[in-house]
């Protein structure tokens, strides 16, 4: 299998009309993880719902290809099963379906009729990809995200992520809302997927969890569109000077910020 | 208003001979000749907003019968499905077309004076002690369809468990219908004395041999105090059934009754659920789910009232509306005057899966105390898009989230009913209805 890649050509979401991302650019090869950071409203998590179909977000113009297959044109459980993962910043509950059940139907829903996952390889490497995100075995008949605290609905979504096994993720603030030991288990279940059939494009507002998932890459993004890549030493750059110091940097003018 | 009983199967000397084959005692004919008399005179039940004139309650096969079985083996596959796995019979009672065929108690159960028979039994070997609870919680006189009830019953259980005896394992009821037309009409007693606990599930099944006919179920619960009584249900008559089904419970002091009822019959019904908080500390727990499909018609009516004080009643309807179904919901909680730090919640919540489809949820509260906590939240909507993006951004096909998630919406009457065979039937019946 040659390594997976992900291709975004000059990207355009509206969201009600209202244009959000301008114009963004972004490749990205299995085996590599990039980081995605930018002030709050700037359209990342836009960027995110576009790539994986969210009807709300519309694209008027622009590409994304997944392994050259065209990303856009597919339902958004089309996406997933082409190999597209997104971890949301805010996952919804499904009351009355169990977590193993959605994971079963999802994982034989990729498999397909006639190849479905026998029932106690399914329980061996639910437990086991459990116990690495220190999960408790009582989330597996839990309600999907029913009366999860923030930080364990974080975790549950690397559980799917560990589960399904998909060729690119994007992982939109993995991060916020978990306490420190938490955020080594996430980032060892993270790292632990890290092969060259896997991408991976973390989105958040801390360097923190780039010291226990090391970037290839670091994209800024502002006003819709990434202005500035570099390593992991930009990120660190960021972290003292802030945002302002980076606009000034570039020359961008707040005035022109996307509405909040 | 008098009204035309032009199909009814039976009249006045029908009846007395059909009382005294059944060797019934007096006051027991004298009921059904009442409930006959009242039924050409009463009129019909005036459902809100459910059109129920031209809807078939008359026009059935009263009289049908069906030799018992030795073994649980010898039923059909639709019956012996629903009882619990294993070699252990349970505590079971069977009625094929208005028979009861097959039934098993515990000797443990029967030595503490634990009763369950069919109700043609117990009319005859304990009719002082069913004469004390028949019609009691409900009422000959309410309409025509209570008082034909009286008149033509042909089926139906008692349970009795005496005060202090806790019974652990459910006891379980379970009638099917496949002769043609035949209709049940069935009564239904469970009285559990002071201090007393039981758990009451029941089943209705009917095969589509039994073409056009009539379900007509009247069914009382007498919760005594400081006693429990779980009791789960699953309709399922076909779609040419029509039902009228009454579940009505008393409850005294510091007693307790939970409701669990899966209402997914095919045909149009008529369902009247109403618990009566009568002793002070006496608390409610009730859990519907239904789903409508084709363009059957249903209406329900859930109602609790709170006579006690510190009465407790939570109530919860969820509902999907499929195809061309028409729905109708009425909660309703009443809190009586001198029922002070009474706490009644009620919610309804119904999931409307097609444009043509036509659901309503009426919220009632009636207060007439002040010290009190009441509250009601109802909703008509669809499948939430975030929810169904979510399930479907796992690589689950639209179809299949779709299914998931309405089968998640009515799984809280699922997860409560005791019996696995009976859980796994409400489970399947929902796959079927909502798939
Ligand atoms: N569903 C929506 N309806 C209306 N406006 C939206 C919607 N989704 C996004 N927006 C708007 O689009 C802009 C970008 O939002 P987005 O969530 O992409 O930002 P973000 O970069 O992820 O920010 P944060 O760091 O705070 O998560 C914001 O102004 C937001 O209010
Ligand atoms: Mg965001």
């Amino acid at each position: 299998m040659t390594a997976p890649e992900l291709k975004i050509n000059d990207l355009h979401v509206s969201v009600e009309g209202k244009s959000i991302v301008k114009g963004f650019d972004l490749d990205m090869k299995g085996g590599e993880i990039h980081a995605l950071m930018g002030p709050n409203g700037t359209g990342k998590s836009t960027v995110a719902s576009a790539l994986m179909g969210h009807p709300k977000y519309e694209v008027t113009s622009g590409q994304a290809l997944l392994n050259e297959q065209n990303l856009l044109d597919m339902a958004v459980d089309e996406r997933a099963r082409a190999g597209m993962f997104l971890a949301m910043q805010y996952p919804s509950e499904v009351s009355g379906v169990s977590n193993a059940d959605f994971l079963r139907t999802a994982i034989n829903g990729r498999r397909g009729e006639g190849n479905e996952i026998p029932l106690m390889k399914f329980i061996k490497t639910l437990d086991k990809r459990m116990n690495m995100l220190e999960m408790d075995e009582s989330f597996a008949e839990r309600y999907v995200n029913e009366g999860f605290s923030g930080g364990e609905k974080k975790r549950n979504e690397i559980l799917q992520l560990m589960m399904l096994e998909p060729q690119f993720a994007i992982l939109d603030e993995i991060d916020s809302g978990l306490d420190i030991d938490a955020l080594k288990w996430v980032a060892k279940g993270v790292n632990s997927m890290r092969s060259e059939n896997f991408g991976c494009l973390i989105i958040t507002h801390y360097q923190r969890l780039l010291n226990y998932i090391k970037p290839d890459k670091v994209h800024i993004m502002m006003q819709g569109r990434i202005v500035k890549t570099g390593g992991p030493e930009l990120a660190l750059q960021l972290e003292k000077e802030g945002y302002d110091g980076m606009k000034a940097e570039l020359g961008i003018k707040d005035d022109e910020t996307v509405e909040a | 208003m008098s009204m035309q009983l032009k199909n009814l199967p039976f009249d006045a000397e029908a009846i007395t001979n059909f009382t005294k084959n059944r060797n019934e005692p007096k006051w027991f004919s004298e009921i059904r000749l009442k409930g006959l008399a009242l039924a050409e005179e009463l009129p019909l039940p005036t459902p809100e907003k459910t059109r129920i004139a031209d809807w078939n309650f008359t026009k059935f096969n009263v009289q049908t019968e069906s030799d018992a079985v030795d073994q649980l083996s010898d039923l059909p596959e639709e019956i012996s499905t629903l009882m619990g796995k294993g070699d252990q019979v349970g505590n079971v009672l069977i009625h094929v077309n208005n028979s009861a065929v097959f039934d098993h108690l515990s000797q443990n159960l029967k030595d503490q004076g634990v009763i369950y028979t069919d109700l043609a039994t117990a009319v005859r070997e304990h009719s002082d002690l069913l004469a004390n609870y028949y019609f009691k919680t409900t009422s000959i006189d309410k309409h025509q369809l209570t008082a034909l009830n009286a008149a033509l019953v042909n089926g139906g259980t008692f349970l009795y468990v005496p005060k202090n005896v806790v019974v652990s394992e459910p006891i379980q009821a379970v009638y099917y219908q496949d002769a043609p037309e035949a209709g049940l009409i069935a009564h239904t007693l469970v009285v559990a004395e002071e201090s007393s606990s039981v758990t009451f599930v029941e089943s209705y099944l009917s095969d589509a041999a039994a073409g056009t006919s009539v379900a007509n179920i009247v069914n009382e619960v007498v919760v005594g105090a400081n006693a429990q009584v779980k009791y789960g249900a699953v309709d399922e008559f076909s779609d040419q059934f029509v039902t009228y089904v009454s579940r009505q419970a008393n409850v005294a002091k510091d007693g307790r009754i939970q409701w669990a009822l899966g209402q997914m019959n095919d045909g149009n019904t008529l369902s009247e659920n109403a618990t009566n908080l009568e002793g002070d500390g006496a608390e409610a727990d009730i859990k519907a789910v239904s789903i409508g499909s084709g363009s059957q018609k249903q209406n329900f009516d859930n109602y609790v009232r709170h006579v006690g004080k510190a009465t407790k009643s939570q109530l919860l309807v969820r509902a999907a509306q499929k195809d061309a179904s028409n729905s109708i919901f009425n909660a309703r909680t009443k809190i009586e005057h001198g029922a002070s730090g009474a706490d009644g919640e009620q919610t309804q919540r119904v999931l409307m899966l097609s444009d043509q489809a036509r659901g309503d949820a009426n919220p009632i509260l009636l207060i007439d105390e002040y010290d009190v906590v009441a509250g009601h939240a109802a909703s008509v909507g669809r499948v939430d898009p975030d929810q169904l993006y979510y399930l479907m951004s796992r690589g689950i096909k639209q179809e299949t989230a779709e299914k998931l998630i309405v089968e998640g919406f009515l799984a809280p009457v699922v997860d409560l009913l005791p019996i696995e065979g009976v859980q796994k039937q409400l489970t399947k019946l929902i796959e079927r209805k909502v798939g």
